[in-house]
């Protein structure tokens, strides 16, 4: 059935995400979304959605609780709200509002606005996992399901019911017929398998704002990747003249120094492509991200070859993305151009600044690969 | 939307609660009840409870609040009711006998207040058709005007919306313009007091003081030109009465204003008008309604209905208990001159005349008081201690919300700040042609808390582009005198000597 305030709401909706869109890269550069990410939410402020009124700030205002505690004692983060503004009755509260944005939607706002290709899969879909969901209660089920507070009100109300309840002596014995069980499904999920090899360069020259742009393009990359992909595994490699694999921390902590040679990243993402996916049954996106400042002309043309042979036949996509260090950008992006550049799964992409991180996002997924 | 009819049992139900109001005293307008989905109830909801509004955004966004709450099962709406006569109320479909009938008893409350409290006397009791009549006329304009146009202009209009003069349906600030002139005519001749005798003229009204009552007049006569006379509440009356605004601007403005001061009596009413509902589903369904089995879950939704958080008040709550507080002092004869005096506090323990006057008490307090006097006369000390109330602040240093204070007196100074004016800062219109530039002039009366400023800003500018020429705000920031200038491309800012 269509309510009229469908109008109203999709009209809002369009607002708020016409506020995204026009904020996007706004929000990439700031990375406040990364900050915001909790348990599978992601709180995305909506800066103007608030009409503005002249009024006091509100924690100047402080107010009047209500509640156990001394002088001094701190409330819960979360418990103080603004003050309900005027027009109580009709329900309008202070309107700031943080809209409460799921990793799910944000990926589809994102795909919107960037217009992204869902991804064409490869490999069989295969049933991999089944997840028990809790549907009901049941009045028969195993003890370890008992649900407790439901038996415990049904015997209550037996009672109440016979006369039996004391409230004075408020002793409440649940028999056989008062218990309750919760009730499930099994439900399988039918997955496919990804994985994306992140790999940075974190040689001297890659400073903290360089790796500031790698995270928040992964975080990206990853929101995006996720969406298409249940069950999706990132494996994280550094590299300076030597890779070694990380976990997710170090990968966007760790400064090295030293000099730069990216074979050594490209013959670990090879090891590891060759050992834990077999390129059958698995997406797999290699992301490198480099000053491109490699260490000889040699290395350059090893590292082409071992993508051209070992790695881009096994991979859904190659990219490649160059970001700008203080020292200036290195070659190597040319040399990949030159080389590899026209081949259908590698896609380059040079970062300058937070600024081109949007674009870039575009070149690394643009194609549904 | 469909509403349905009552079920027949939920007809029965009704005629069974209405007969307990009734029985009780209560004295409330025809109620109708409409059953609604969850949706079809949240978007009720959204429209601030009526079923047509005109086509606005933010009830798009309320409604998203509304919906996403009930889904994720964080928030339930319990009742809606309107002011009206006959009173609407809405009941959710899908909820059991025992709510449905808890909703009645409270609906019937509210019912009862709408009609006998005094600060709702003067509201539009054809409410639902106005609205109705409102988004028709507002509508009419999108069609000629532009959606993108109208919007705009309402989201700026809203910005506003506060500035009105929430007692001026109670008292009368300005006088009428026509007496006032009479009258400063009467004055034009000065002629000093009245002499009987002709040579005593010199004597009772010397030269000076016939020349000082003239300079007078001529003074008073000038400071009739400024415009408004005196210092005007009402920004938006002021707006409609001198801005240079198109005719569909004038009409949506009107509406919009109608709609401030419709629904501010509820906001000036939260707390009694909860407390008192509150309290009849409580008498109603403890002492009459409720079947022995649907005795867990009335007291399972009552109580949720009446939990209370740290850093908020819950109307219902401090209402309710208000009421009862009353209603047991009245009984008890705990007040007047030798209840005040007396310290004995074993005493004022065993205090108990029998007096009994508890309800009747009760039924005066909902008629003659509203939530700034319902708290001023009636939290005392015992109450304050007994509901734990205290006064948080925000901690700098800590970077975190606390208790600052129990003490009586600070509590309830803050509360009837926060009551007061809705807790919002007092703004009038001092000069609508400031500096002789047809510039307005709005001056913020500070009473210790500092506007935040960037929203002052954002507000100075949707009144500029009602007013179209420059507008400028004076208030205080860090205790020292400033005014806030928008003149339509860049804001400034000047200081003052208050």
């Amino acid at each position: 059935m269509s309510l009229k305030i469908h109008q109203d709401h999709s009209r809002f909706k369009e607002i708020v995400r016409g506020k995204i869109k026009a904020n996007l890269r706004k929000y990439v550069q700031k990375g406040e979304m990364i900050g915001k990410r909790g348990k599978d939410l992601i709180s995305i402020p909506i800066p103007f959605i608030d009409i503005p009124h002249f009024k006091y700030g509100h924690r100047e205002q402080g107010g009047v609780g209500q509640g156990e505690g001394d002088v001094g004692t701190q409330l819960q983060p979360g418990a103080v709200q603004p003050s309900q503004g005027h027009q109580a009755g009709s329900g309008e509260g202070d309107h700031a509002l943080e809209v409460d944005v799921s990793l799910e939607e944000l990926a589809q706002i994102l795909g919107e606005e960037l217009q992204l290709p869902n991804i064409e899969r490869r490999g069989k879909e295969k049933i991999v996992a089944q997840k028990i969901k809790y549907t009901g209660v049941n009045t028969t089920g195993p003890e370890s399901l008992r649900h407790f507070k439901r038996t415990y009100k049904q015997a209550l109300k037996r009672q109440i019911a016979l006369d039996a309840y004391d409230p004075k002596a408020p002793v409440i014995i649940p028999t056989r017929e008062d218990r309750r069980y919760r009730s499930y499904r099994l439900q399988s999920l039918p997955e496919t398998n990804a994985v994306i090899i992140y790999m940075m360069d974190v040689s001297g020259s890659m400073g903290d704002e360089q790796k500031e742009i790698v995270r928040i393009e992964s975080f990206w990359l990853d929101t995006w990747l996720r969406h298409q992909y249940k069950g999706l595994e990132c494996r994280y490699l550094i590299h300076d003249a030597v890779a070694r694999e990380v976990d997710r921390d170090t990968f966007f902590h760790t400064r090295e120094s030293g000099g730069t040679m990216i074979s050594s990243a490209y013959k670990l993402c090879k090891e590891i492509i060759r050992a834990d996916y077999p390129s059958g049954s698995w997406n797999i996106y290699p992301f490198h991200f480099s000053d491109g400042d490699n260490w000889s002309a040699d290395d350059t043309r090893f590292c082409v070859e071992m993508l051209r042979n070992d790695v881009l036949p096994a991979v859904n996509q190659f990219a490649y993305g160059q970001v700008e260090s203080p020292y200036g950008s290195g070659q190597f992006i040319k040399d990949l151009r030159e080389t590899i550049g026209d081949l259908e799964n590698v896609s380059l992409s040079e970062i300058t600044d937070k600024e081109a991180i949007y674009q870039s996002i575009k070149d690394f997924l643009g194609r549904g690969k | 939307m469909s509403p349905k009819s009552l079920s027949p049992l939920l007809e029965d139900l009704k005629r069974e609660i209405e007969g307990y109001a009734r029985s009780f005293g209560l004295d409330f307008f025809e109620t109708i009840f409409e059953v609604l989905s969850y949706d079809e109830l949240n978007m009720v909801a959204a429209y601030g409870g009526f079923p047509n509004r005109y086509p606005h955004w933010r009830w798009g966004m309320d409604y998203e609040r509304l919906a996403k709450g009930y889904e994720y099962g964080l928030s339930k709406i319990y009742e809606l009711v309107i002011n009206n006569d006959p009173c609407y109320a809405y009941l959710l479909e899908s909820n059991a006998d025992v709510d449905q009938k808890l909703v009645m008893a409270h609906v019937y409350g509210h019912s009862d207040f709408f009609k006998n409290n005094f600060s709702f006397a003067h509201t539009n009791r054809r409410m639902l058709d106005e609205m109705a009549n409102h988004a028709t006329r507002i509508r009419r304009w999108i069609d000629k005007v532009g959606l993108e146009k109208v919007e705009e202009f309402i989201d700026r209009a809203l910005s506003l919306e506060n500035l009105v003069d929430y007692h001026a349906p109670y008292i009368r600030r300005n006088p009428d313009p026509k007496k006032a002139e009479e009258e400063a005519k009467l004055n034009e001749g000065v002629e000093g007091f009245k002499v009987d005798r002709e040579y005593m003229r010199g004597f009772v009204n010397p030269k000076e003081f016939i020349e000082g009552q003239r300079k007078k007049v001529e003074d008073e006569k000038l400071k009739a030109k400024r415009f408004p006379e005196r210092a005007q509440r009402d920004v938006l009356l002021f707006l409609l009465d001198h801005a240079p605004l198109e005719p569909w601007e004038f009409e949506i403005l009107t509406i919009l204003r109608d709609e401030a001061y419709y629904f501010a009596p509820q906001g000036q009413t939260k707390i009694i008008n909860e407390g008192w509902a509150a309290y009849w589903h409580s008498t109603i369904m403890t002492r009459r309604a409720l079947k022995d089995d649907e005795i867990i879950d009335y007291a399972d939704h009552h109580s949720g209905a009446l939990g209370t958080r740290p850093g908020a008040l819950n109307p219902y709550k401090v209402g309710i208990e208000l009421f009862r507080d009353i209603e047991d002092r009245w009984n008890k004869g705990r007040f007047g001159k030798e209840w005040e005096e007396c310290d004995d506090l074993r005493a004022r323990r065993a205090w108990d005349k029998k007096l009994n006057q508890g309800q009747e008490k009760i039924f005066e307090v909902r008629k003659h008081y509203n939530d700034v006097t319902f708290i001023d006369t009636f939290l005392t000390p015992e109450f304050a201690i007994d509901q734990k109330l205290f006064v948080y602040g925000f901690n700098d240093k800590r970077n975190s919300w606390e208790i600052l204070d129990r003490e009586f007196r600070k509590v309830k100074d803050k509360l009837l700040l926060q009551l007061t004016n809705f807790g919002q800062p007092i703004i009038e219109v001092m000069d609508g042609n400031h500096e002789n530039r047809s510039e307005l002039l709005l001056a913020h009366k500070h009473d210790g808390q500092d506007l935040k400023s960037d929203y002052a800003r954002e507000t100075l500018k949707n009144l500029q582009s009602l007013w179209r020429r420059p507008t400028n705000l004076i208030t205080r920031f860090d205790g020292k005198g400033v005014i806030l200038r928008y003149d339509g491309q860049n804001h400034s800012e000047k200081k003052v000597d208050l």
